[in-house]
């Protein structure tokens, strides 16, 4: 990974409350033993009509969304399964953030790990998003979201301060974790437990 | 200070406490893997020479691609298509590698792997039980902290047996009164969802409290914890009693004895201290409930299968959702003709499941046009089922009687329900395309769906049960 500290993009908006991760990449496409290349599984039964061809009518499939790296959609986000491959599929889809006024618990944790930035922002913000197609400015450094306007003021968010540092870093999370392994020794030898 | 049982079983597994710049560090009892979400995991300690650190803490098994015919040579896995059979082998050649011992197709311990955990005592109160999928949060039923996890972090499991995480707030769910006969554990956790929506329970664990709660069996409470999810929830958690002890009691990785005795002394001071707070309670009275059925396209959009549909929210927010399921507002459900009835998933595949649905259907038969698939959750739980000779009620009811597997929940080993069909399932999720692309999902219990088969249209159990 390398690191991010900022993303200046247009939005895309996916305007549904609930959007579940078998939305966001179907079980189907889950049999894969890889990471890569899910981008045209992503939100597939929504974009594709059953000749498998594009539907130009699903919102992302419209003109002005090609080419946006943030996705703002409707509240608790990537709700159900607890498939990575729901972000891996955005990412290779090219979304770098999704912003919600709630993003479900797992599919947060997975989107940290990956670098895709989930973004939670008030109802009253989100509300505003979702009305109309901005560019934006996510300052991961600032934690703060700047809209794209004359007068336009930097909207805080928050963000977990230990995953900021690894996205910044461009760093993952194992290395860290293998660190600890004296503590771990000696957690297991205090319960009577070791290898 | 008072501790919730959450708080106590949290404790008892930091090994690094948690700051403003880092996450703690949990120590994880037991690891479920399977063969949907460990193969990126395992790529990556291969890239970086790491093994699988605690091989005994870490119980392997197949159960999402796997198919539902029987397996007796490697061959007949090529029923699920070349990539979900090159899944099932990537598991066969990743376990090898890593010297993981494997339920594998010819091992009788086999399952669902949130039925085999609990079913060969590998679950137990007080643990930490993590697996990279949702329905982890079954194993709270006894006592255990235990949710679902991404691939990167079954990756910090294996290398390192513990992960970073930052502690989630607790919610007690007290369920009061006694559920009525026909009302199963299955429509209480909808009614509960109904009631909290499906993300009432983001960030939080649960705790399941209260007379309902400490009636049900451990097949109930399974079913209960198993759907915490679908309330968003990170985890859900019922406190170890007689009820627990008496399933634990004999199974295979349980010490028997003096040491079994020593273990429930230790158990039995897995509850909520009086006087612990809670982040957030929330209160239902299980005496007026209904068998529940959802009408939508997530488990939160659920009503008693004998009130009519409630209308269009105003904001046009469930449109979507009743033009998928082509299901009116404001009509009664029961009647709404059914094409596929699925038994099975790790929230209703379980003895108990399986008995109740034969209840409705001994001597009767699947209604013309109905197609009605029962598969056991584990192929202990099948042989125990054949053993009471349940599969010949099924059988001669016209139902498929299959191998343990996930199947029909989410259709990965090609086990689907047709585009524009309707199917009565007693899985956890009914969202968009779940059983199959454009497939239409409603939840119920077991005896629901059973009712359903017979009568060819959604059913209410109760009056099955009057006559048997």
């Amino acid at each position: 990974m390398t690191g991010i500290t900022s993303i200046v993009s247009r939005t895309a908006v996916l305007n549904r409350a609930d959007v579940d991760t078998d939305q966001i990449i179907p079980a189907r496409f889950l049999t894969t033993t890889s990471r890569q290349g899910l981008g045209s599984a992503a939100v597939a039964d929504w974009r594709y009509r059953d000749d498998g061809s594009e539907d130009p009518d699903f919102v992302l499939n419209a003109p002005h969304n090609q080419g946006a790296e943030i996705l703002v959609a409707g509240r608790n986000f990537g709700c159900g399964s607890s498939r990575e491959h729901a972000p891996w599929a955005l990412l290779d889809y090219g979304f770098k953030a999704v912003i919600s006024s709630e993003i479900a618990d797992i599919f947060r944790s997975n989107s940290l790990k990956n670098g895709l930035l989930p973004i939670v922002v008030k109802p009253d913000f989100h509300e505003q998003l979702l009305a109309e197609q901005v560019t934006l400015t996510i300052d991961l450094a600032a934690r703060a979201v700047t809209v794209d306007k004359p007068s336009a003021v930097a909207v805080p968010f928050e963000i977990d301060n230990f995953s900021r540092y690894c996205i910044m870093q461009g760093i993952d999370q194992m290395g860290f974790l293998m660190e600890q392994m004296p503590a771990i020794e000696a957690f297991e030898a205090q319960r009577g437990d070791t290898i | 200070m008072a501790k919730t049982l959450f708080d106590k079983v949290w404790d008892a597994h930091v090994v690094v406490p948690e700051t403003d710049d880092t996450p703690a560090v949990l120590y994880i009892d037991l690891h479920l893997t399977h063969e949907v979400t460990s193969p990126q995991a395992f790529t990556v300690l291969k890239e970086r020479g790491l093994p699988v650190r605690r091989i005994d803490r870490t119980l392997a098994t197949m159960d999402h691609s796997t198919p539902t015919t029987p397996v007796h040579t490697l061959k007949d896995i090529e029923v699920v298509g070349p990539s979900a059979s090159a899944q099932i082998r990537k598991m066969i050649d990743n376990c090898r590698e890593f010297g993981l011992p494997l339920r594998d197709f010819d091992s009788d311990e086999r399952g669902i792997v949130h039925i085999i955990g609990p079913e060969l005592g590998a679950t137990q109160p007080g643990k930490t039980i993590v697996c990279g999928d949702s329905h982890t949060s079954t194993h709270g039923a006894f006592g255990a902290l235990a949710f679902g996890i991404g691939t990167t972090e079954v990756g910090h499991v294996l290398a390192s047996q513990c992960l970073l995480q930052r502690k989630p707030k607790s919610m007690a769910v007290n369920v009061e009164g006694v559920l009525p006969a026909g009302v199963s554990a299955k429509d209480l956790i909808l009614a509960i969802i109904g009631k909290i929506g499906v993300d009432g329970g983001t960030g939080h664990v649960i705790e399941y409290r209260g007379e309902a709660i400490r009636s049900l069996d451990m097949a109930g409470r399974m079913t209960v914890c198993n759907m915490s999810i679908e309330a968003g929830a990170r985890a859900g958690m019922i406190a170890p009693d007689d009820t627990t002890f008496d399933y634990l009691r004999g199974r295979n990785l349980v010490p028997d004895g003096a040491e079994f005795e020593a273990l429930v002394s230790q158990w039995r001071t897995l509850v909520t201290d009086d006087g612990a707070a809670f982040d957030k309670t929330v209160t239902i009275d299980a005496s007026q409930l209904a068998p529940m059925v959802t009408f939508g396209t997530n488990p939160g959009m659920v009503t008693a299968i004998d009130q009519p549909l409630p209308p269009r929210p105003a904001d046009g927010s469930w449109d979507r959702a009743f033009d998928y399921m082509r299901i009116e507002p404001e009509q009664p459900i029961v009647g709404t003709p059914v094409d596929v009835v699925f038994v099975g998933s790790c929230t209703n595949a379980r003895l108990p499941d399986l008995l109740a649905t034969a209840d409705v259907m001994r001597g009767r038969r699947v209604a013309d046009g109905v197609r009605m698939l029962v598969v056991p959750g584990s192929q202990a739980v099948k042989r125990e089922a054949e053993a009471l000779g349940l599969d010949s009620v099924f059988q001669a009811a016209g139902a498929e009687w299959r191998e343990s597997g996930c199947s029909m929940c989410l259709g990965m080993n090609g086990d689907t329900v047709a585009s524009g069909k309707l199917a009565v399932s007693t899985s956890n999720r009914n969202f968009e395309g779940r059983q199959g692309i454009g497939a239409r999902t409603i939840l119920a219990s077991p005896q629901t769906a059973a009712a359903s088969a017979i009568n060819g249209v959604v059913s209410d159990p109760r009056p099955f049960l009057n006559q048997a």
